[in-house]
């Protein structure tokens, strides 16, 4: 038999994302249905599931990171010590302007 | 033949089938294979309890205290098999039947007899599809179809005679004449029951009466 990979994605419960859960190696679609049922949904842990030949996914791996473009992602922003430094300073100028203030007043 | 008897039958099938067939586990010719057919031996073990439990307060003595001329199940399930065109051949000669009688019996006037006969063939659909799967990839083959030719008696001889004509109409082969099935039909047992009885009741036997698992 010639044989092809079907990669398996289940959905536990309705409304829910597919997962990827692993893959069934079979001749055609039957096969890999009759297997993937057996393998992915006898205990009850899939509502549906959707079988996808290998052949049919686009692999995307490489990418072009040449210039620090780290603003655009979500950790670019470290939002945490971003609000320390923010707030010392804003400490920092509140004790000076208090300082100023009782200084002008004992004069 | 009393309903019992019939409701029996059907039970000693699915255990002993189930029992055979969980022999490839781990050594079918294809690992998903392995995992789906195994799978299918453990439902067909759990319809023979669910029918044991229909008929008997303790199931685990029904399906195991008796000896094994006892046992209602026909030739068929009781071969050893040794190889995966005559496994799967059976599988479908097997299916192919049992829908027949699963069919008969869903219309049983006892409605806890109907509503398990409904409930296990909703399960069988799923090992019907499985079967007619290999069915439809290997009937071409030589060896597939001398294996067919060769069970063929067996499975007529697991129905009851007024229901043989609709698994002839439904598998395409002629019904064969009473020599032929002589010593296939239900009833009749082949040598290979008694050893694989005693595998199948070693630790129970072995165990001392009333031992609680």
């Amino acid at each position: 038999m010639s044989e092809h990979v079907w990669e398996v994605f289940r959905q536990e419960r309705r409304g829910q994302p597919f997962e990827h859960a692993g893959s069934v190696v079979a001749p055609d679609a039957d096969f890999a249905e009759a297997w993937a049922r057996e393998q992915y949904g006898r205990r009850g842990e899939s509502v549906a599931l959707w079988l996808v030949p290998r052949d049919a996914i686009r692999d995307v791996e490489d990418w072009a990171d040449e210039f620090d473009l780290k603003y655009r992602r979500v950790d670019g922003y470290s939002i945490k010590a971003r609000l320390k430094e923010a707030r010392e300073l804003a400490a920092e100028s509140a004790a000076r302007s208090r300082g100023a203030f009782s200084a002008g007043e004992s004069q | 033949m009393s309903p019992t008897d019939a409701l029996l039958g059907i039970a000693d099938d699915e255990l002993v089938l189930g029992w055979r067939e969980s022999e490839w586990t781990g050594i079918a010719p294809l690992l998903e294979e392995d995992v789906a057919f195994s799978s299918i031996a453990q439902n067909e073990i759990g319809h023979a309890r669910a029918l044991y439990q229909l008929l008997s307060e303790d199931a685990d003595a029904l399906a195991f205290d008796r000896p094994p001329g006892e046992y209602r199940c026909a030739p068929l399930v009781e071969l050893r098999l040794l190889d995966w065109a005559h496994t799967i051949a059976r599988r479908w000669l097997y299916e192919t039947a049992d829908e027949i009688r699963l069919g008969a019996l869903k219309d049983d006037p006892d409605p806890e007899v109907a509503g398990l006969a409904a409930k296990i063939d909703r399960e069988e659909a799923y090992h019907r599809m499985h079967a007619e799967m290999w069915h439809e990839r290997l009937r071409d083959e030589p060896r597939f179809r001398e294996a067919v030719e060769e069970l063929w008696p067996y499975a007529v001889g697991l129905l009851p005679e007024q229901l043989r004509a609709e698994l002839a109409a439904r598998t395409g082969l002629d019904l064969p004449g009473d020599t032929v099935l002589r010593g296939k039909e239900r009833g009749s047992h082949t040598d290979e029951l008694a050893e694989l009885w005693g595998e199948m009741t070693m630790v129970r036997r072995s165990a001392p009466a009333g031992a609680q698992w």
